[in-house]
């Protein structure tokens, strides 16, 4: 059980990049980059986890006490997630760009430079 | 590359990151347990500025700095995104024709829910100091919640009722506030992003100090960034139709 999380991250990233390797549609390489980004979000909050502690709102919540879950990790989940959906956001633009020069989505028959 | 040696590069890749990740899980702290200093620094620092929310705490009050950075990202890529699928020369806007309208009952539950989908919106930015949420997941529920307009009716309507223009300049404007409130701290003399505003008592709605403000400029930012994104796309569906539309 201690390994499951880890292992759910790793895998998440491996199967991510491997999805982008073998893409044959520029749209379906943007996906794979985001499940590869998921990888790392769940990384983050294994990294925090505390057996049976609350979340760190206090608010109507617990008691005010350190015994919570690692909020910093937490933070930096929220700040991959904006930048994972705004570089989502510019691939995808670019690929609607790609697909009115080029005619086509597939990496591989982009070959050629065209000016 | 073909494709072969490009799965056999990323076989071999994947064979010697797969148990060096193992290795390194290895040796970190197991999992689960009571083992976090940070976590021990930041909720402390959270409490002594009056902030229920750790986690929004931690974004605009001690990582104040970053959460600019991150929020100029956003703005960058929403510049990024106009640029790359601006009007080039020769394209034609396709004329929606009259029919097609969406189904009564779509446009039922979408007028039904568009009110309370919004004030949802601003109560996780306006709560985001006290409750799970804050600008960013705010500001994505406000900018979707307007979508159900297009939903409830045609593409003409939304545009109708959503000035672009209004979105943009608040984009960068609530970007230019968050600066703004930055330099406010640096003028006191306590630094940039310092949290110069009085506490208030803990778990009120007027407490965090500067936390809220910041909250707020952030869900205006991104409630105009994201509209203004999903904007270019649906504009680029319409021309992207007239094309496929002049080729059949």
């Amino acid at each position: 059980m201690h390994w499951y999380a880890y292992t759910v991250a790793g895998w998440l990233m491996l199967v991510g990049s491997f999805g982008i390797v073998r893409s044959r549609d520029l749209v379906h390489a943007v996906v794979s980059l985001s499940v590869a980004q998921s990888g790392t979000y769940v990384l983050l909050l294994a990294v925090g986890y505390q057996s049976g502690a609350p979340a760190p709102v206090f608010a109507g919540g617990p008691a005010p006490s350190t015994r919570v879950v690692d909020p910093v990790v937490q933070a930096m989940a929220l700040t991959d997630i904006v930048v994972s959906a705004t570089v989502t956001a510019l691939l995808l633009a670019l690929s609607i760009q790609v697909h009115a020069r080029h005619r086509t989505v597939d990496p591989d028959a982009l070959t050629r430079l065209r000016g | 590359m073909s494709r072969t040696v490009r799965l056999v590069m990323f076989g071999v890749a994947a064979a010697v990151l797969a148990p060096l990740f193992g290795l390194a899980i290895a040796g970190a702290p197991p999992f689960g347990t009571a083992s976090h200093p940070y976590r021990d620094l930041a909720v402390a620092a959270a409490l002594r500025n009056a902030t229920a929310n750790v986690v929004s705490s931690i974004n605009f009050d001690q990582r104040g700095l970053d959460t600019l950075v991150e929020e100029t990202i956003l703005l960058a890529s929403v510049v990024g995104a106009t640029i790359v699928l601006r009007a080039s020369t020769g394209d034609v806007r396709r004329e929606l024709a009259g029919d097609d309208r969406a189904l009564a009952a779509v446009t039922l539950v979408s007028v039904a829910v568009l009110p309370g989908t919004l004030l949802i919106g601003l109560d996780v930015v306006v709560h985001g100091h006290l409750t799970p949420g804050g600008g960013f997941q705010g500001g994505v529920v406000l900018a979707t919640g307007l979508h159900l307009l297009y939903l409830a009716s045609r593409y003409e309507t939304l545009e109708r009722l959503r000035p672009l223009h209004w979105y943009r300049w608040s984009e960068g404007l609530s970007t230019a506030a968050f600066g703004g409130i930055g330099v406010g701290g640096l003028a006191t003399g306590a630094g940039f992003l310092a949290n110069v505003l009085p506490h208030g008592s803990f778990a009120d709605l007027l407490s965090g100090g500067t936390v809220p403000l910041l909250n707020i400029a952030v869900g205006v930012a991104v409630a105009g960034g994201v509209v203004v994104l999903l904007a270019q796309f649906l504009d680029q569906a319409l021309r992207i139709a007239s094309e496929r539309d002049g080729k059949g």
